[in-house]
């Protein structure tokens, strides 16, 4: 009996001690051990990325012949010749003479499905995004197993040609463009430093670090999600959450948006599919 | 048909490591859809791992899975060359079996 109440006074205080210290050290250190926990869980994550699996159909929707034509995707020129993809995300998007326009991965890789599969384009750009269950999409397994092929590859996203100079600029363009209704831009959260929506940091994309470590993660299981994202529905994503109207898939606005960002971030080491919550 | 898994299989000193990717939507039986029906439990309830054939590791999984499991063991008495092989069963009595040499 007597054991006990000295045992249940020695916890008290220990109870006390510890809650004093962690009130002390609130103030400062709680937002950044969130930031450093929330990289922890993602470091604990990396080791078993289900992207694999996407990575894994990807390749085989790849080498597989489909379409009326019936012949497989790996003569589809991603920028580095014919059926050469590794290295080939880091330069991308990129203008492409063959059809006369910038374009990203995705809109290269329905471009090829219509030119060389013979798919029509509604067929080719009917499902860009999984649903999360059940109906997934094999836009996101080709560009999973795509990125995967950059992996460690510097971005080198150029802006030589006239038409990737007008793109950049119209990607820039959008990323102030303030609108819809709740007055809203990109850069409202990603165009200063140190900003952070609830417990997480938000990227200033105009900053090469920051820049660099936000386009390099993406496309990312989302663990959240039980699927893989592709830019293109990151890009989608944040024109729902900024309230504006839909983000058409592969449209040249999509386009010029990721080749700004995608241009903030070159020299930055690819290294996605990532992971994320 | 269930896709496919990714094994890998290592030799590190005596023993081998196992990391195996599952795909699979590991549904609860807890979980409503948007039209308030519960969605019916479907999940993998047996897990198991052989080496030539000899089994290494049984397992019952149960909802608290997660969807897309990973799964990493270790084992003793592996060497080069062996052959790993891993069955999943679920719930609905889909089954899916692949299989990998350890390195």
């Amino acid at each position: 009996m007597e054991e006990s109440r000295k045992w249940a006074g020695w916890s008290a205080i220990t109870v006390a001690a510890v809650f004093a210290a962690s009130i002390a050290q609130m103030a400062g250190a709680q937002q950044r051990t969130a930031v450093e926990d929330i990289a922890r869980y993602r470091e604990l994550l990396q080791d078993g990325n289900p992207a694999e699996l996407w990575e894994l159909r990807g390749e085989t929707l790849w080498k597989t012949k489909r379409g009326p034509k019936g012949v497989s995707l790996e003569g589809c020129d991603l920028g580095l010749g014919s059926g050469m993809v590794k290295g080939a995300y880091a330069a991308m998007p990129r203008y492409f003479a063959d059809a006369d326009r910038v374009m990203d991965l995705e809109t290269r890789l329905v471009h090829c499905m219509v030119t060389l599969q013979g798919f029509s384009l509604a067929d080719a750009k009917k499902q860009p995004f999984g649903n999360g269950t059940d109906r997934k999409s094999d836009m996101e397994a080709l560009v999973a197993f795509i990125t995967a092929e950059s992996k460690g590859v510097p971005m080198n996203v150029g802006i030589t040609h006239p038409k990737e100079q007008e793109a950049f600029q119209i990607g820039r363009s959008m990323f102030f463009h303030r609108g819809g209704p709740h007055d809203f831009a990109c850069a409202t959260c990603h165009g200063e430093s140190n900003k952070r929506i609830r417990l997480q940091d938000l990227p200033n994309l105009l900053e090469p670090g920051d820049a660099q470590r936000a386009y390099t993660t993406w496309p990312a299981y989302r663990v959240s999600q039980g699927e893989l994202r592709t830019f293109q529905w990151r890009l989608y994503d944040c024109f729902r959450q900024q309230r504006f109207p839909e983000l058409e898939f592969t449209s040249d606005g999509s386009i010029a948006l990721t080749l700004f960002l995608a241009r903030n971030a070159n020299g930055g080491k690819f290294n996605a599919p990532a992971i994320k919550r | 048909m269930a896709d496919p898994m990714k094994i890998r299989a290592t030799l590190q000193g005596d023993t081998v490591e196992v990391r195996v990717l599952m795909q699979h939507e590991m549904e609860t039986g807890q979980r409503k859809d948007a039209a308030g029906k519960t969605i019916p439990a479907w999940h993998i309830q047996q897990v198991t791992a052989t080496n030539n054939g000899k089994p290494v590791l049984s397992a019952q999984w149960g909802p608290a899975v997660s969807k897309n499991p990973f799964l990493s063991f270790k084992f003793k008495g592996g060497a080069k060359g062996d052959k790993v092989q891993i069955t999943w069963t679920d719930n609905k009595g889909e089954k899916r079996t692949d299989e990998v040499v350890v390195s």
